[in-house]
């Protein structure tokens, strides 16, 4: 497992040591640590089953868990309903109740939210073409996450949970989510935790990074960090016995050019009489052209071939 | 409000706090989801008051006797208190009928009332907001217990007054002369008994709702039949096992027994009351507060409503 130093700029929002969860047999959480400072975006990143949801459903209060946990300074799970004052959560693209009128939804959060600033939400929905007498089931799946995200923006909360906020939306409404995110209510004392399939989507959003992978955590980074280790080199045909020398994390073909992936924390001569010697920018930059990888694949770098492995054995058994 | 400790600088507006009442929305918006709770009862009471009219008006003498079974022209030849229980009839009719839809109607609330969020997961979306499990659970057991009897009272009490203007009108426009009985009916001893009633009756039923509650937060599905069969299937093992029926009595006891509980309804000569007309001093509330059959039940429904928190707690979207 790598571990990498986070950057911590101000309080610590969430903090997990060992954390753990099982179901019956199947471990969702295996003993996770995890420490998420103020004014961070961390991507969640994993396949399905990894324990990004048990993740977050621990973190929002939503399920019990072994192990120590502490959100903003409290146990989710004994004080959720505290808790929900300083977090907000979008579980899903369709949790909002169907028959709620956009109006009443507006009454209500205001009603029980002690931080819900209702002119704001107010103002966001000005810019969408949700009415206010609209029914949730009359609107679109898109007009519905908009309202949602509006709710949300209009919380002064100190954390935000995004579970697969804009899945089965269209390009348009993915776009416009993350941007009203980031325009409108990002600033550096608020936290967001996003999980996602849609990775390329959130790679300029984020400031940090975690892969989960069968309740492990095995990448957890900023992207600084990300940019400063992981290179992509497209190997010029001439120089890939030499390239390859290098040990990179993984190789793929596209167009009949091969893309090798390198950790520069890791690759190098496989010599063991060089082995120290480590592997920087400008040795690759001679190889081909070089670039920081993408989100998707950084990820199947470091899990495509665990899962292919795992799947094999699974059908093996 | 909750105190809490300020782990943040920012301040919230004390006038947000003041302001933010969750028990008081989390009940209104049980109103708003479920707008059948007073439609259901409304359009019965409209469909009462439209046969009652049809009674007085198109059938003045023949139909009046279905509401009434003594013409108005018998009325005066009839023992006092039999004249009163006759002319009391069609509004404890009506009051009657609002009980019995106000239970049909808590009954299916509060069978669906946890089960339903847990279904079309909007659980997720009332439990990222500051609202306790506790709170969510009382505001949704209060529907059955106070809010529709408030409905059935209030709606009971309204109706009983336009049936009554309408009742003098028609007597007038026929120029029958017996107007004074109508007003010789005791409305305001009517709507004490009525009163006492709706709230022992609540009291008397809320185990039954929080049970079904307590369903509605744990099964999956098929909510009705697991409300329903299990207490069913004990009786009868019971009655085949054993050859008692002490489960079997319990359960009738609790649906239909609320009327032997809460009032006396034999006179100080022995003789039964008739229940379309209760008089005040018939009303047995030292008896009722103290039997042993409602604090037994007010324990089942806090055990049930306890329970019941505790499975919102852990229980996620179906």
């Amino acid at each position: 497992m790598m571990t990498a130093t986070q950057p911590i700029t101000g309080q610590t929002i969430i903090e997990a040591r060992g954390l753990r969860k099982a179901f019956g047999e199947t471990v969702a959480l295996d003993g996770v640590n995890l420490r998420v400072g103020e004014g961070r975006i961390l991507g969640l990143i994993g396949p399905n089953g990894a324990g990004k949801s048990t993740a977050l459903n621990a973190i929002l209060g939503l399920t019990e868990y072994e192990g120590e946990l502490r959100v903003l300074g409290r146990d989710p799970w004994t004080a959720r309903a505290q808790l929900m004052r300083d977090v907000c959560f979008i579980a899903d693209v369709a949790v909002l109740p169907r028959w709620i009128r956009v109006s009443q939804a507006l009454d209500y959060v205001a009603g029980v939210h002690p931080r819900f600033d209702r002119g704001k939400a107010e103002g966001f929905l000005a810019k969408t073409n949700i009415r206010r007498n609209s029914k949730v089931r009359e609107l679109s799946k898109g007009m519905a996450a908009q309202l949602h995200l509006a709710l949300v923006m209009a919380i002064d909360a100190k954390l935000l949970v995004l579970d697969e906020p804009t899945l089965g939306l269209d390009i348009l409404y993915r776009k416009q989510f993350y941007d009203s995110l980031l325009n409108d209510y990002f600033d550096r004392s608020r936290t967001i935790i996003v999980t996602t399939h849609q990775v390329e989507e959130v790679q300029n959003v984020l400031t940090d990074l975690m892969f989960i992978d069968r309740g492990r955590i095995v990448l957890d980074c900023s992207m600084e960090e990300l940019e400063a280790r992981y290179v992509e080199v497209t190997v010029r045909p001439e120089h890939l016995t030499a390239a390859r020398a290098f040990r990179p994390m993984h190789e793929r073909q596209v167009l009949g050019r091969s893309i090798l992936l390198f950790d520069l924390a890791r690759g190098g001569v496989a010599d063991q009489r060089v082995a120290e010697q480590k592997l920087d920018r400008q040795q690759l930059a001679a190889l081909g052209e070089v670039r920081t990888p993408g989100i998707a694949d950084l990820f199947v770098a470091m899990l495509g071939e665990k899962l292919a492995a795992a799947s094999a054995e699974g059908a093996a058994r | 409000m909750m105190t809490e400790r300020s782990i943040d600088s920012r301040e919230m507006a004390p006038a947000a706090v003041a302001t933010t009442r969750p028990m008081y929305w989390s009940v209104r918006r049980e109103i708003w989801e479920n707008r059948s709770l007073y439609i259901a009862l409304l359009s019965v009471a409209g469909v009462y008051l439209a046969a009652f009219v049809f009674s007085l008006i198109w059938f003045p003498t023949r139909m009046r006797e279905f509401w009434m079974p003594h013409s108005m022209s018998e009325m005066p030849m009839l023992a006092p208190a039999d004249r009163r229980i006759s002319l009391a009839m069609p509004y404890t009719h009506g009051a009657m009928l609002m009980m019995l839809i106000a239970f049909i109607v808590g009954f299916f609330y509060a069978l669906d009332a946890l089960h339903g969020e847990r279904k079309d997961r909007s659980v997720l979306f009332w439990k990222s907001l500051p609202v306790s499990d506790l709170t969510t659970v009382l505001a949704k057991a209060s529907i059955p217990v106070v809010v529709l009897p408030v409905l059935v009272f209030s709606i009971s009490v309204v109706l009983q007054q336009v049936m009554r203007l309408l009742s003098l009108m028609s007597l007038a426009v026929h120029g029958e002369s017996a107007a004074t009985l109508w007003n010789g009916l005791p409305f305001f001893e009517m709507d004490l008994v009525l009163l006492y009633a709706v709230i022992t009756l609540a009291l008397w039923h809320a185990p039954i709702y929080c049970w079904l509650l307590l369903v509605s937060s744990w099964a999956r599905r098929a909510t009705f039949l697991w409300a329903v069969l299990p207490p069913l299937a004990l009786a009868a093992v019971e009655n085949h096992a054993i050859h008692t029926a002490h489960l079997g009595s319990m359960l009738r006891d609790r649906l239909f027994g609320f009327g032997t509980a809460a009032f006396d309804l034999t006179d100080k000569n022995g003789v039964a009351i008739d229940p379309h007309f209760i008089p005040l001093e018939q009303i047995a509330p030292g008896r009722f507060l103290s039997s042993p059959g409602l604090w037994m039940g007010l324990i089942f429904a806090a055990v049930c409503l306890a329970a019941a928190v505790q499975m919102r707690r852990n229980r996620g979207p179906i």
